[in-house]
């Protein structure tokens, strides 16, 4: 049912929907710290859990573009914003909550602690490439750029991915323990892997 | 309800349970009771109850981690990497019949039988300091001996320079071995001192019960000083040899894992900090989410006990 599809894609609840789901992780953890349900470590779990959700986010905006192709659904497109700034709100929640429950706020400490700590700092770049991204993610931010020049300071989404990976490669390699590491990765590879193709065919 | 209602307590001689957990605690864990109860790693502990140690440094006068988080956050490869994956699976561990090999160079090898080992010394209780090499920390009361109670019977020779630990690796047993993590089985050393000290304990049990699977059942090593990785679960050899062991995680990251791992906060580790800790189940609200990470202590606190084994060694370089 390819018409059915389509307009689901376009019916107007579908909007108000999505950010209901990709506010849930979220939801669920604070509930989880309400009932004390997060285990032994309920600051590590929370850290790791957000990081977790920023890497599903990323990727989720990373897959519309293939999605909408592969599956000739352009209409997804009006997602990937939403699907981009949620992934920023969860990387933000992610650094805020290491900053807090790990480092109680304490500033100089932090900053140590990314200059000592490769991992960190891959994160904490990740982070900060973003912040151009979610500053520019508003209509009028679009026009003022100009599409032209806003497309290509959004192409920064594939290094902030890239370093997003690196850095939770970087934290498991702690404890050599790459099972889910590899599978982000495989998944970051077809993604990306996908666009250069296409590139590649279209310029040949 | 295991968890909490325990009749027999009244009886025993040593500290029950019940005494070292705050009332909050115990609300929790009968929360929690129910889906404790489904999980084959928690049927029906057996009593384990040893006498309090008189080792100097044995009985450390902190509050007590709940037994809750002490058998549910765990880091033990073989059942999953985790740390809520042993408390999951670890039920498949079969405990009975176990033997442990003594061999190596010693005059007295051996083949132990568990029932052998457990009647080999007094059982003592012990309330120890656990920090793990990741940032966090517990307070555990152990039930066991003095390691050096069969290391003296048995009669190491002049080349008995260091004791290495073997785990079981069984893949039938334990779903983890499966997995590639680390290079099967998981071994362990300490130097012939170290082992020798009286605070390295040859562990049966925990909480005054015999230890849970998840927790490195039937017998394990619990040396205090040193990051958690260096106490060997599920023990099945313990041999005496004359050159250093290369231990699991040494083999696996060399410039992160170091032979000695004696916890240390003036030498990071290149992943965690390690001035500080988090005391797992303290501070009140949310489950401690707030609470303050606590300063770590040089040797884990027990430098007064085992400083003078390190003396004149460089600890940066012998990380």
């Amino acid at each position: 049912m390819p018409a059915a599809s389509r307009n689901l894609w376009l019916h107007p609840a579908a909007k108000p929907l999505l950010f209901v789901l990709c506010a849930l992780p979220l939801a669920w953890l604070v509930v989880g710290v309400f009932t004390q349900t997060l285990g032994a470590n309920p600051a590590e779990h929370l850290i790791r859990s957000l990081g977790d959700w920023t890497l599903r986010g990323l990727w989720l905006t990373l897959a519309i573009t293939p999605l909408r192709s592969v599956f000739k659904q352009p209409a997804l497109l009006r997602f990937r914003r939403m699907l981009g700034v949620w992934s920023f709100a969860y990387a933000s929640i992610h650094l805020l909550a290491y900053a807090l429950f790990d480092k109680g706020l304490d500033f100089d400490e932090i900053l140590r602690d990314i200059g000592k700590r490769p991992f960190i700092l891959m994160g904490f770049t990740a982070w900060l490439l973003m912040l151009p991204l979610a500053a520019t993610s508003f209509n009028r931010a679009i026009k003022a750029l100009g599409a032209k020049r806003w497309q290509a300071l959004h192409k920064l989404v594939y290094a902030i991915s890239v370093i997003a990976l690196l850095h939770f490669i970087w934290m498991r390699a702690g404890k050599h323990n790459f099972a889910e590491p590899t599978v982000y990765g495989v998944i970051l590879a077809g993604l990306l892997g996908w666009r250069v193709l296409k590139r590649w065919r279209g310029s040949a | 309800m295991h968890l909490i209602h325990r009749p027999d307590e009244a009886d025993s001689a040593v500290t029950p349970r019940a005494v070292y957990e705050s009332r909050r605690k115990l609300l929790q864990a009968a929360a929690l009771a129910p889906l404790a109860s489904l999980l084959p790693a928690h049927a029906a502990p057996a009593k384990l109850a040893g006498v309090r140690s008189t080792v100097p440094g044995a009985l450390v006068m902190e509050q007590p981690t709940p037994y809750a988080d002490v058998t549910s956050y765990n880091n033990f490869y073989e059942f999953g990497t985790d740390k809520s994956e042993p408390a999951q699976y670890a039920g498949t561990l079969r405990t009975s019949p176990w033997q442990v090999s003594v061999e190596g160079e010693i005059g007295k090898p051996g083949v132990y039988d568990l029932d052998a080992l457990l009647k080999l010394a007094p059982i003592e209780e012990r309330i120890y300091r656990l920090r793990c090499v990741e940032g966090w920390s517990m307070v555990i009361p152990w039930e066991g001996w003095s390691l050096a109670n069969l290391i003296k019977k048995v009669e190491p020779n002049s080349r008995a320079k260091f004791v290495e630990f073997t785990t079981l690796a069984d893949p039938k047993q334990m779903p983890g071995v499966r997995a590639n993590v680390l290079d099967w089985p998981y071994v362990e050393g300490l130097r012939i001192d170290e082992a020798m000290h009286p605070l390295t304990l040859l562990t049966f049990g925990l909480y005054g019960e015999v230890l849970p699977k998840q927790n490195g059942a039937p017998v394990r090593v619990v040396v205090p000083w040193k990051y958690g990785f260096k106490s060997a679960k599920s023990i099945v050899k313990i041999r005496f040899v004359e050159k250093q062991p290369v231990s699991s995680w040494t083999k696996a990251a060399q410039q992160e894992y170091g032979f000695y791992s004696n916890v240390n906060p003036n030498v990071d580790h290149p992943r965690w900090s390690q001035a500080t800790e988090r005391r797992i189940g303290e501070g009140g609200s949310f489950g401690g989410l707030f609470a303050k990470r606590r300063p770590t202590l040089m040797f884990n606190g027990y430098e007064a006990q085992v400083g003078q084994l390190y003396a004149g060694m460089d600890l940066k370089k012998n990380y």
